[in-house]
């Protein structure tokens, strides 16, 4: 069976791209290679590890469970997308960077945009609500303790940063 | 790790989207959320010809509280669910079951619905469907008929759902007075498939003895088991003698998670602890707390 190609429109960080793929093209492979945004991971493609999470009209969604062709139209955003418009990490980078919340970084980008959109629905979560936050990801490095650390260190940089 | 080569529409309507399945037949998948579908295609356990993918039917993305039931639409997301306080007041268990399917992220995509026509009996809210005694509403291009729970599942991952025919809504009946609910379970981790799980519904009589104990099991059976636990359970009540009842019923398989007796011995634990917490939530909402 040869491949029927579909136009698909996406909206990514803020900037559209067209590409045409076959159905069965993930929204992740089209991120990692028709669009070279390569910081967004793939680790189990199915749904397990979290490793692919972008934020879908800023809800957290694994790119490998969905299809390209099923987001014509889509605003996505990506790990590449989460710094301020100067360039400037984001409250939530600097915060792994502050609470070393990361060690190879395989599992970060998920983390980020996941806790991303967490902190703009709980701006201040308890330490067992950042726990159930970031559940749904896998990290094979740090023990998660950083990551928890991190969370909570991104709220309090987004308060400090909202009062300057 | 890639889903093999297939057809693909995306209808814009429900009328286009069943004369689409209609001319497929056998040929046609129905893609919604896709959180099941997906990882089964990527690990090529299934090859359809054709997706028809339902995800531009706005018409069928709400939830609804009608007459004595919560009705919810094939595209209401998990999370739309789990955020419609009118229809967690009139059933609080939609609630207490889908904070405990999958974590957040898979339920920004899955929808409800898919979840109940996927079938699978580690499913929280193919329990809750069959706890409730819910329906499924299904069409097709001749029209429309509702199944109801009992008939629903036919095995493990399968439903009363033919080719061509899609379901558009199911109806959970909301909780009548002097009831109570609960949904615990035991997972790995929070938001895996759980090991094990119990859904509970208690009523009272206008005297406060229990007149009605039911509860629903994960993970223990090819298709939701529910069992009705009123005689076992006594009017004292007696959660004990239920959970004794519980554990002689189920029939649990043993697989690379547990063992079949570690799944009875759970049975039997979430089954007084379901049953404790919807009867005290049945006495509260009867004023006897
Ligand atoms: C990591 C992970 C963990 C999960 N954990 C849980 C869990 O703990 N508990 C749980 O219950 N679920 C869990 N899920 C599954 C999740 O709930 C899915 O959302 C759900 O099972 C399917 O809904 P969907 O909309 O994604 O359906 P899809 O994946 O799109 O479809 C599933 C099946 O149903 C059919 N179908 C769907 N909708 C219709 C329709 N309207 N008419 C006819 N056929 C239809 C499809 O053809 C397909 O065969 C998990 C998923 C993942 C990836
Ligand atoms: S790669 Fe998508 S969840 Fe693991
Ligand atoms: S930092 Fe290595 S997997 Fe998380």
């Amino acid at each position: 069976m040869t491949d029927e190609l579909f136009d698909v429109r996406l909206v990514v960080n803020g900037a559209a791209h067209d590409v045409r793929v076959p159905a069965r093209r993930l929204l992740s492979d089209t991120l990692r290679h028709d669009l070279q945004l390569t910081g967004t991971h793939v680790g189990c493609e199915h749904g397990v590890c979290g490793a692919c999470t972008v934020l879908v009209g800023g809800a957290p969604m694994r790119s490998c469970l969905l299809l390209t062709v099923s987001m014509d139209g889509a605003a996505i955003t990506t790990v590449e997308g989460l710094t301020e418009a100067d360039g400037a990490l984001s409250a939530v980078q600097q915060a792994f960077v502050d609470c070393h919340g990361l060690q190879c970084g395989f599992c970060t980008p998920g983390f980020l945009t996941t806790i991303t959109a967490g902190l703009r629905a709980n701006p201040d979560p308890t330490e067992e609500q950042a726990r159930e936050l970031i559940g749904g990801n896998l990290c094979r490095c740090t023990g998660y303790q950083n990551i928890v650390r991190s969370v909570l260190r991104a709220a309090e940089l987004q308060r400090e940063r909202a009062a300057t | 790790m890639k889903p093999p080569p297939f057809g693909y529409s995306r209808p814009e309507s429900v009328a286009d989207a069943l004369a689409t399945l209609a001319r497929l037949g056998p040929d046609g998948k129905v893609l919604a959320g896709g959180q099941s579908l997906l990882p089964i295609l990527s690990m090529r356990l299934a090859a359809p010809h054709h997706l028809v993918d339902i995800n531009r039917l706005s018409e069928l993305g709400y939830v609804r509280v009608e007459g004595g039931d919560v009705r919810v639409g094939a595209l209401a997301r998990h999370a739309q669910v789990l955020a419609d306080l009118p229809a967690r007041a009139a059933q609080p268990l939609l609630g207490k079951a889908l904070r405990l399917v999958a974590h957040a992220t898979i339920r920004n995509r899955g929808t409800t619905v898919g979840s109940i026509v996927h079938a699978d009996p580690s499913g929280e809210m193919t329990a809750v469907l069959a706890l409730l005694g819910g329906t499924v509403r299904v069409a097709t291009t001749a029209g429309e008929r509702d199944v109801p729970a009992r008939d629903f599942f036919v095995g493990p991952l399968e439903s009363a759902v033919q080719p061509g025919e899609l379901a558009v809504s199911a109806t959970f009946p909301v909780l009548p007075p002097r009831a109570g609910t609960a949904f615990v379970e035991v997972a790995r981790r929070n938001g895996d498939y759980a090991v094990c799980g119990v859904g509970a519904l208690v009523e009272l009589d206008a005297d406060g003895a229990v007149s009605s104990a039911r509860t629903a099991y994960l993970s223990v059976s090819p298709t939701p088991l529910v069992l009705d636990l009123t005689d076992a359970i006594g009017s004292e009540p007696d959660f004990a003698a239920a959970a004794v009842a519980a554990r002689e019923q189920v029939e649990p398989e043993p697989d690379i998670h547990a063992s079949a007796d570690y799944r009875r011995h759970l049975a039997g634990v979430l089954t007084e602890r379901a049953l404790r917490e919807a009867h005290a939530e049945a006495l509260e909402r009867s004023g006897r707390d």
